[in-house]
């Protein structure tokens, strides 16, 4: 009977439940690590492929070389300016451009001086909606901005929170921007990016004129017209700007990033980091795997006169390897239960903190139920596999020697 | 010596020529030294002599534990020397049931599950060796005792568990290295009642190995060992009551 196999090693493990534990640490630990480091991967690899579908498939960015990620911070001496925005917009295939510029100055509230990001953004109608569908702002109170605007600001989901100033912000409260008063006209809703919602937008022209950048900008939103290629589009705005800004081919000190690019940017670095990971995991799990090994083979010594009963019996060699083969098996899966348990418990309690700290739908861990059945198979053959040299010796043992050991 | 008297009986097992020999470093220790000797169906059959005469090296290779160094055993006129492991384990299973001094319970099951375990290996199913282990153990007294560790058993009682395990299989010949050598005289001789029980009343090949002549008083056959040879073969003739 095959059931047999499994509950006479089950009843083994649980006579040695000291011993047992401490051969599942190495185990518990690698599990524990695979399944939270997969299971976290994957949820930030889904946030981002998320931020990157609200941004649209039909838009290009356009910033200087290197500064994708921190536009504005740039102490570059290469800028992006509004003739480029014309070049850019005459290219065919353009539908619509929208310049904005980043950077995270001094703002004051309720005498309470914090740092956040400002964005100076167009305030043309179309520009402005083209920036405002690229960062999924949807305006909850109050208005947009309107090309009118000068000293005005719409303010991100966060400013309504008390915590930040200690005080909510109403709509025509004034802050202090770089010093500067502005008059708060509007609120975007949650849009579950925490550094968008976090985020202050002014008019482009009242940013460069605060913070000297006269026709600087930080990044130009191309929006594609419909039906186009976005990839050849990116193509011939390269080309123009080569040519406006006296460039060779190759020698660009700007790019273009259509938003699938950035997205597997992002996760190439995600799947880097993981397979560090995983590979940090793969080594506890040998060191597990070791652990198991070896009180296997200690098991074995120390049943060597039952493994001669047993064989007095009429068991069969491949029968006791089998016994003991399960029964390294179960170590293995037994470690991988935990590790299951711990590695799910440590990626939600990481989801609960970065929701606690970046807003709710930044992060959203799966349980993956196919991971976690495919993880138990692993660590129960891992264990087999480890218990292997073991459980061959002990089906080898002759009877006689084994029934005089003491 | 004994060929009138028994030459009517099958012979289950016959030594011919057997030699145990260990090398103790380089010097070879003779531990059997030319058995020859047949067991025949259906005898209870005790070997005696002192320690360290040989009787358990010669119990083992009854059991086909193990295997002479020279000489040939033939075991219902199949030479075992030329049976692969498995086929040795699969006559063990089938044909033996050993018995052992120190009983040799398996600590972590129950006694139920220690009279289960021989079945294990037999792929007997799982109702009819339920009900066979309830039967072996009432058998042997220890109805009452079946959910027991060996722990918690006396040395009679654990003996008796390890009777009705050498039972399950319905094996011919019980093979018993000193069942009673760690017993109280008491449990000692309860265990010899049941030996002699199983011989009379089912037939019951019996070699048991003892060196407490009055143990044996009843039995049919003893074989005497001294220094690895066999010194004396007495038969007697018992009357079943
Ligand atoms: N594996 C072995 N290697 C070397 N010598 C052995 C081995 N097994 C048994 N012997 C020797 O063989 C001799 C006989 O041993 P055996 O166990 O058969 O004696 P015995 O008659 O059963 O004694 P006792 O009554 O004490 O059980 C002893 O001298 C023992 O030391
Ligand atoms: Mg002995």
């Amino acid at each position: 009977m095959i059931k047999d196999y499994f509950l006479l090693p089950l009843k083994e493990i649980k006579h040695r439940k000291l011993r047992s534990f401490l051969t599942l640490f190495g185990i518990i630990i690698g599990i524990t690590a695979v399944i939270s480091l997969i299971t976290l991967g994957q949820g930030l690899q889904n946030a981002i492929a998320k931020q990157f579908t609200t941004l649209g498939t039909d838009k290009l960015i356009i910033s200087a070389k290197g500064n994708v990620l921190n536009v504005g911070l740039s102490i570059d001496a290469v800028k992006i300016t509004t003739d480029d925005i014309k070049v850019i917009q005459k290219t065919p295939g353009v539908k619509n451009t929208a310049a904005m510029i980043y950077s995270s100055p001094r703002v004051e509230f309720n005498d309470n001086p914090r740092y956040f990001y400002v964005m100076g953004i167009s305030t043309k109608d179309e520009e402005r909606t083209l920036i405002e569908e690229a960062h999924s702002y949807k305006l909850l109170k109050g208005r947009s901005l309107q090309p009118t605007d000068n000293s005005k600001a719409v303010l991100g989901y966060e400013f309504l929170q008390k915590e930040l100033f200690n005080k909510e912000i109403e709509l025509s409260d004034t802050i202090l921007l770089a010093d500067t008063e502005f008059k708060v006209v509007g609120f975007y809703d949650r849009t579950g990016n925490p550094v968008h919602d976090k985020s202050l937008v002014i008019p482009l022209k009242r940013y460069q004129e605060l913070f000297n950048k006269s026709d600087e900008v930080g990044m130009i939103i191309a929006q594609t017209q419909a039906g186009e290629n976005p990839s050849l589009i990116a193509d011939k705005i390269t080309k123009e700007l080569r040519k406006s800004r006296y460039l060779k081919e190759g020698k660009e000190d700007f790019s273009i990033e259509t938003p699938e690019q950035l997205a597997s940017t992002f996760s190439t670095i995600l799947d880097i980091m993981q397979i560090v990971l995983i590979g940090i995991a793969c080594i506890s799990l040998l060191v597990g795997g070791i652990g198991i090994m070896n009180t296997m083979y200690t098991a074995v010594l120390q049943r060597t006169k039952e493994i001669g009963v047993m064989k007095a019996l009429g068991a069969q060699n491949y029968q006791i390897m089998s016994l003991f083969l399960i029964e390294s098996g179960f170590y293995g899966l037994g470690g991988g239960i935990i590790g299951v348990i711990l590695g799910i418990f440590i990626a939600k309690f990481a989801e609960y903190s970065l929701t606690l700290y970046l807003g709710p739908s930044f992060l959203s861990v799966e349980i993956n139920i196919f991971l976690i059945i495919g993880t138990l198979l692993f660590s129960f053959i891992i264990g087999c596999i480890s218990g292997l040299a073991p459980a061959i010796r002990a089906s080898k043992l002759n009877p006689v020697q084994s029934l005089r050991y003491e | 010596m004994d060929k009138n008297i028994s030459h009517h009986k099958k012979v289950l097992l016959h030594f011919k020529d057997v030699w145990k020999t260990y090398l103790m470093g380089e010097q070879p220790l003779h531990v059997l030294k030319n058995i020859n000797v047949e067991i025949y169906q259906g005898d209870f059959t005790a070997i005696l002599g002192p320690s360290g005469s040989g009787k358990s090296t010669l119990m083992n290779l009854v059991g086909i534990l193990d295997v002479p160094s020279k000489g040939s055993i033939y075991l219902d006129g199949h030479d075992i020397s030329k049976l692969s492991e498995t086929e040795l384990a699969k006559i063990r299973g089938k044909k033996l049931g050993f018995i052992f001094q120190q009983f040799n319970l398996i600590p972590t099951l129950t006694a139920l599950e220690n009279v289960i375990l021989p079945t294990i290996f037999q792929n007997m199913s799982e109702p009819s060796r339920l009900e066979k282990s309830q039967k072996m153990l009432a058998k042997v007294g220890l109805a009452d005792r079946m959910h027991h560790k060996p722990t918690e058993l006396s040395g009679g009682q654990q003996q008796r568990v390890a009777i009705a395990r050498a039972l399950m299989n319905n094996p011919e010949i019980i093979l018993a290295d000193e069942p009673t050598g760690n017993l109280d005289s008491h449990s000692g001789r309860q265990i010899m009642e049941m030996l002699l029980n199983l011989h009379s009343q089912e037939h019951k090949t019996i070699i048991l190995v003892t060196h407490d002549t009055h143990l044996v008083q009843h039995v049919e056959r003893t074989i005497s060992l001294k220094d690895g040879e066999i010194v004396d073969i007495k038969t007697k003739q018992i009357t079943h009551k």
